[in-house]
């Protein structure tokens, strides 16, 4: 929709032409969210398209996700054959409420500043370990894992005039065995739960709730944990701060969570479910 | 900044925080659609660069330099995308206001996209067809036949706006550029009970473009109803264009009008207005209760029906003595059953343009059901002669109930009226949810007794309806309510007792099924439980208990005279809904899910009661085809389709031949309206009558000219066919100019008496019992519509009302918060139904034929809504072992009954 009270837009080239920041500004990426409802307090738009970063990166320490880049250009991402998590990117993306033309201009980093959530690109980047590069107005860097970074609905640890760069995933996590849950109130709707299980070659295992809670939580084991700990550990430590709104009822919400949380163990070779 | 749109260059500068989508309109291009503004329907959908993408979330500035495409530009050098002739051809649409962006999507689709248009077209909300239409033209199936002489009624003939619908031409309501255009925003109250003290517009007067803020202080005192209805004394006179009271959270407090919207928005921003915060009750039966707040304090000139107990209607009726009947009776239900608020959705918002011509008259260009009704009922509010206000409309993007109703014309006019410049109101989405109409919520408590044998002994409901803020449509829904769920059953001892609330909330109003859909779904469901209890199968026991042609039909009262049975499909359509369900195709459940099936019934009446005035004005042209008025509006309804195809049938023309205009007051004559399902009962019989008055003429003119006995003329196409000599009717014409001979004809109607229509819907489902999913496996349903018309427009009003209607018993819910507020004003979290949650529909028709309809038809749009709901229940019922007294059935309440029976 049209933001009436935009009076100026920047366009930066580069990171020094970034230092602008004041109140009444906002990060412009994909703009998917800033422009789907009033934003009566904004002024100015700062444009991170501009600035041309590299989207995706692969190295030999892992896949450097910009922050603008694109949920369609993550989808289509080519993993190299030893990455055996790749496919959990594509079965986030498909967990976006938003159809594939949202996905042609939604980016990672607009999704994770969001905090929503329901938010797939914080499910795929807290369970792949996922780092944030910030950068501060004053020209100051820091890091922060992504699971740290998301506090609650809309509410992360982005201080004013900050800008996430990009997001590291580690190569370790990306050469983990993963499985993958979902459910949502309606066919491809928002999800109301999203649990994601990762395994190490050590037989470490990792299941990360989202959705299903107002922020992430993770849970470590150095090994297979049997069914009824893995539930006992995150019920006691969710401790019914399960998300309510429209799309889900707390108490569904916890019983889907327990039961994804079984299964995923199952899938990678735990206990019964 | 320089952009190229469907190959032409254009240079014009983007409002810094414009969105590409009001910057392509306001370039020219109004097949560019706003459904929600917000990223969520997709009738915005253009390619940017090739690519497709929501326009209304493409900030404007980005376009700078690249290449855009529309809907207008998706036709290459004269000839139709293969894709807008599929649409064309399966008649992929009925309003087509989400057509553009649909076929826009559909054609950018690669080939793994289309095995999977569910995931492929989740982000292309359409609220009318269904998406079975959109289906077929994706798949590339052809549903329409060609036009020709002789195929008019049961015919597949193709809608007449086609053509222009696919390529993005069809007018909408806003689809105009108008010289100095002003804009109007309403600020809406933020308290749910008010008194204004004081409006401050110093502030937003002094904002650059700003040209007037209204108030109650501007407002005219005469008070009326929202509603629209033949006899305006149907609804209470509780309304004023702008009051000084506040009685929900959004209701409008002022409108500001200025050059853009942007400015009119500031003067909104900048408005100061002094709140006295009154009580607030937002429960129906807290409302009802003595020392309740009271939120009109009115006289009985205003026909609340008890002000201080804020009833605005109440009514009772019994027959025979249900203590009885109970006592009778081998088994009882008794259970109370909550249907919440939902929205209508059509994806063309509320909107409407007003200006003052020439000649001193107010035009309204509106998006409307009712053009005739609200000309009478803003020249009543603003003191005008009727002759000095004109209202019309073009093609309006869905209805469904929501455009009986007088919303935006009233403040257009305002604003017309005091600044004398041509205003524009457009209601955003989340206006739609706090500010227009919703289903009446509605709490029924009903006991149905029945012996071993089947036969009923008594039924006993009492409902609650809660109105809203407003008593619009409040009485007569309540009324309906009360009628048809139970008149369908035959039992000597009934009593029913029914009210409608004022609470401060968001009014409720006219929507599809009109009050049947929420006493259906509590009926339907008890019935289902009595035949549980006494063993017997669900239809077996409607079989016994329905009213058979010719027996009297009671609700709350015995029906009144005019309804009768003018054909009876019922028996045929349980029929056919068992043997369908029988047959045992449809899909396979999942492994480990629980499968049940489940039934529902509905009858209606076929028109509204009171009357229902309808004319049409016929007459021959120049060139030897035909031309008429009709006044009732299109609004994806497919009765112009309709209404060209009698007066092709009577005329034994091409549907084709016969042009038309409709829904403008200017056109004289009068039209209660496009509601009640009325536009091919009642006007199609003003069409008919129209076209069999000037097909006797032409033959009796025919006939003297040729001296060929009048038996032996007959009208042949483009000809009169006298005894084997034929008179082509353009030389007809010709002849009768020379003679001063008239050939036009008008025809009328009044929607007296009506008939009965049914339906009957079954359902398969699997559930998973452990996390609350439905999957429908075979849904089928059957409709008792006299004659159809259109099978291909007839099955897709059936298809899409069945949608509508899942939306409502799957998910969707208006939430209003403990202080009044709506929670989830926008798509994203009123979700209604996408291509993948609707499950194609079976649909199968009557054989029967209508004494009052023409051509023996029947109506046949809101009906289909009204028994999806309970049919699914029952399913669930089935498959469950759990009854749900409470829609929506979400997968978290699912589980939630399921957990709590253990
Ligand atoms: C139809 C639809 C469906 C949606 N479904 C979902 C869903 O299922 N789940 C979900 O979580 N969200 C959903 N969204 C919300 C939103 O669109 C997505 O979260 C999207 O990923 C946001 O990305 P963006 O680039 O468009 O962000 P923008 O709208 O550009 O920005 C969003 C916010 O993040 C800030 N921001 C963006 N990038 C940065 C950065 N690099 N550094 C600092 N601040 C930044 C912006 O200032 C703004 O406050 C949906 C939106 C639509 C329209
Ligand atoms: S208007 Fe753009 S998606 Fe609805
Ligand atoms: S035809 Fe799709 S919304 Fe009306």
């Amino acid at each position: 929709m049209d933001l009436n009270t935009i009076t100026a837009v920047e366009r930066p080239t580069s990171r020094e032409a970034l230092r602008v920041w004041r109140d009444g500004d906002a990060f412009l990426a994909g703009g998917t969210w800033l422009f789907s409802e009033p934003q009566p307090k904004l002024t100015r738009l700062i444009d991170l398209s501009t600035l041309n970063w590299e989207p995706l990166r692969a190295t030999g320490n892992g896949l450097e996700i910009a922050a603008t880049c694109t949920i369609a250009q993550l989808d289509g991402f080519a993993a190299p054959p030893g990455w055996i998590a790749a496919p959990l990117i594509g079965q986030c993306c498909r967990a976006f409420l938003a159809s594939f033309k949202i996905w042609n201009v939604a980016t990672v980093g607009g999704n994770i500043v969001m905090s929503l959530p329901a938010g797939p690109m914080i499910s795929l980047t807290c369970a792949l370990d996922g780092e944030l590069l910030i950068w501060g107005p004053d020209g100051r860097e820091r890091r922060v894992a992504v699971v740290d970074f998301v506090k609650g609905p809309v509410s992360n640890d982005l201080k004013s005039g900050e800008i996430v760069r990009a997001i590291h995933l580690p190569l370790a996590a990306l050469t983990r065995r993963t499985a993958f849950r979902q459910i949502s109130l309606q066919s491809h709707g928002r999800s109301g739960a999203l649990l994601i299980g990762t395994r190490d070659a050590g037989g470490a295992f990792m299941l990360t709730v989202t959705a299903s809670t107002p922020k992430p939580y993770q849970f470590r084991f150095d090994a297979l944990p049997g069914a009824d700990e893995l539930t006992a550990r995150t019920d006691t430590t969710i401790a019914n701060n399960w998300f309510d709104d429209i799309h889900g009822l707390p108490a569904w919400r916890r019983a889907m969570t327990l039961q994804f949380a079984r299964e995923i163990l199952a899938e990678l070779g735990g206990g019964a479910a | 900044m320089s952009v190229t749109v469907n190959g032409k260059p254009f240079d014009d500068q983007p409002a810094p925080g414009q969105c590409l989508r009001t910057f392509l309109r306001q370039l020219g291009h109004f097949g560019v659609k706003k459904g929600c503004d917000a990223g969520d329907c997709g009738a915005c959908t253009v390619y940017l660069d090739g690519e497709p993408v929501h326009s209304c979330l493409v900030p404007a500035f980005r376009a700078e330099g690249r290449e855009v495409t529309t809907i207008e530009g998706l036709a290459q050098g004269g000839a139709l995308h293969p894709m807008q002739q599929a649409f064309l051809d399966a008649q992929g649409y009925q309003c087509g206001f989400c057509t553009a962006g649909m076929i826009m999507t559909a054609a950018a689709l690669n080939q793994e996209q289309k095995a999977d248009l569910g995931r492929a077209l989740k982000g292309n909300l359409c609220r009318c067809t269904g998406y079975r239409a959109v289906e077929d033209a994706i798949a590339g199936r052809r549903d329409t036949e060609d036009a020709r002489p002789g195929r008019g009624v049961g015919h597949n003939v193709p809608a007449p706006a086609g053509p222009d619908v696919v390529t993005g031409r069809a007018r909408f309501t806003l689809d105009v550029a108008i010289d100095g255009l002003h804009h109007i925003k309403l600020l809406r109250s933020p308290h749910a009970h008010a008194r204004i003290r004081a409006i401050d517009k110093s502030a937003a007067l002094a904002v650059p473009g700003v040209v007037a803020v209204l108030t109650h202080e501007d407002a005219p005192a005469t008070l009326y109803s929202s509603a629209r209805h033949e006899t305006r004394d149907t609804d209470p006179d509780d309304t004023r264009v702008l009051d000084d009271v506040m009685r929900f959270i959004g209701q409008r407090v002022a409108a500001v009008v200025a050059t853009s919207e942007a400015a009119a928005e500031e003067g909104c921003r900048k408005l100061v207005v002094d709140y006295e915060i009154l009580p607030a009750v937002f429960d129906p039966e807290t409302a009802m209760q003595p020392g309740a707040p009271r939120l009109h304090d009115k006289g009985p000139q205003a026909r609340i029906a008890n002000a201080s107990r804020n009833l605005v209607a109440e009514m009772h009726g019994a027959t025979g003595d249900v203590a009885q009947g109970f006592t009778a009776a081998d088994a009882i239900h008794e259970g109370t059953y909550f249907v919440p608020r939902v929205q209508h959705a059509h994806l063309e918002t509320l909107c409407a343009i007003a200006w003052i011509d020439e000649s001193g008259r107010l035009n309204v260009r509106s998006s409307t059901q009712v053009p005739f009704l609200t000309r009478l009922e803003l020249a009543h509010v603003f003191g005008l002669d009727r002759d000095k206000v004109r209202v019309f409309c073009e093609r309006v993007g869905g209805g469904f109930g929501a455009k009986q109703e007088m919303l935006t014309e009233d403040i257009a006019a305002l604003a017309a009226l005091k600044t004398g410049k041509p205003v524009k109101l457009e209601f955003t989405r989340e206006e739609q949810f706090v500010g227009a109409t919703t289903r009446h919520p509605m709490k029924v408590t009903v006991k149905i007794g029945a012996r071993r044998d089947g036969a009923l002994t008594a039924i006993e409901m009492h409902v609650v309806s809660n109105t809203g803020a407003y008593g619009n449509h409040g009485m007569p829904v309540l009324e309906h309510a009360c009628s048809e769920a139970v008149s369908v059953y035959r039992c000597p001892n009934k009593k029913i007792d029914g009210y409608a609330v004022y609470t401060n909330t968001v009014a409720a109003g006219a929507f599809r099924g009109y009050g049947l859909p929420q006493t259906g779904f509590a009926v339907e469901s008890a019935i289902d439980e009595v035949a549980r209890m006494i063993g017997m199968d669900a239809l077996e026991f409607r079989r016994c208990n329905v009213v058979r042609k010719g027996e009297p039909m009671i609700g709350l009262h015995e029906a009144p005279d005019d309804v009768i049975y003018g054909s009876y499909g019922l028996d045929q359509c349980l029929d056919l809904v068992q043997a369908a369900l029988m047959r045992g195709d449809g899909d396979e459940a999942p492994p480990g899910w629980s499968v049940g099936e489940g039934t529902a019934l509905t009858m209606i009446d076929t028109v509204p009661p009171g009357g229902h005035y309808s004319d049409t004005y016929i007459w021959l042209e120049a060139d030897g085809t035909y031309n008429m008025t009709i006044g009732t509006a299109e609004f994806g309804n497919g009765t112009s389709t309709v209404h060209r195809q009698i007066a092709a049938s009577v005329l034994n023309a091409s549907p084709l031949a016969i042009a038309f205009t409709q829904s403008d007051t200017d056109h004289g004559g009068h039209d209660t309206g496009a509601y009640g399902s009325t536009g091919t009962v009642v006007a199609g019989r003003a069409t008919q009558r129209a076209a069999e008055a000037l097909r006797d003429k032409l033959l009796d003119f025919a006939a003297t000219q040729s001296g060929v006995d009048r038996a032996q003329c007959k009208l042949a196409g483009d000809a009169v066919d006298c005894g084997g000599k034929t008179i082509a009717l353009g030389e007809l014409f010709r002849i009768a100019e020379a003679f001063v001979v008239d050939l036009s004809a008008h025809g009328t109607t009044n929607g007296i008496p009506r008939s009965v229509a049914f339906n009957v819907h079954g359902f398969r489902v699997a559930v998973n019992t452990t996390t609350g999913e439905v999957k429908i496996i075979k849904s089928v349903q059957a409709a008792d519509a006299g004659t159809v018309i259109n099978p291909m427009q007839c099955r897709a009003q059936i298809e899409g009302g069945v949608a509508q209607a899942l939306g409502a018993a799957m998910f969707e819910e208006v939430v209003v918060d403990t202080e009044g507020r709506v929670t989830n004003p926008s798509f994203r979290h009123y979700r209604i139904p996408a291509f993948a949650d609707v499950p194609h529909t079976e649909v199968l028709f009557a054989r029967t034929s209508d004494e009052l309809g023409p051509f023996g038809a029947k109506s046949m749009s809101e009906s289909p809504y009204n028994p999806v709901a309970p049919a699914l229940a029952n399913a669930i019922r089935a498959a469950t072992g759990v009854r749900f007294y409470r829609l929506p059935l979400k997968p978290d309440r699912i589980h939630a009954g399921i957990t709590a029976a253990g």
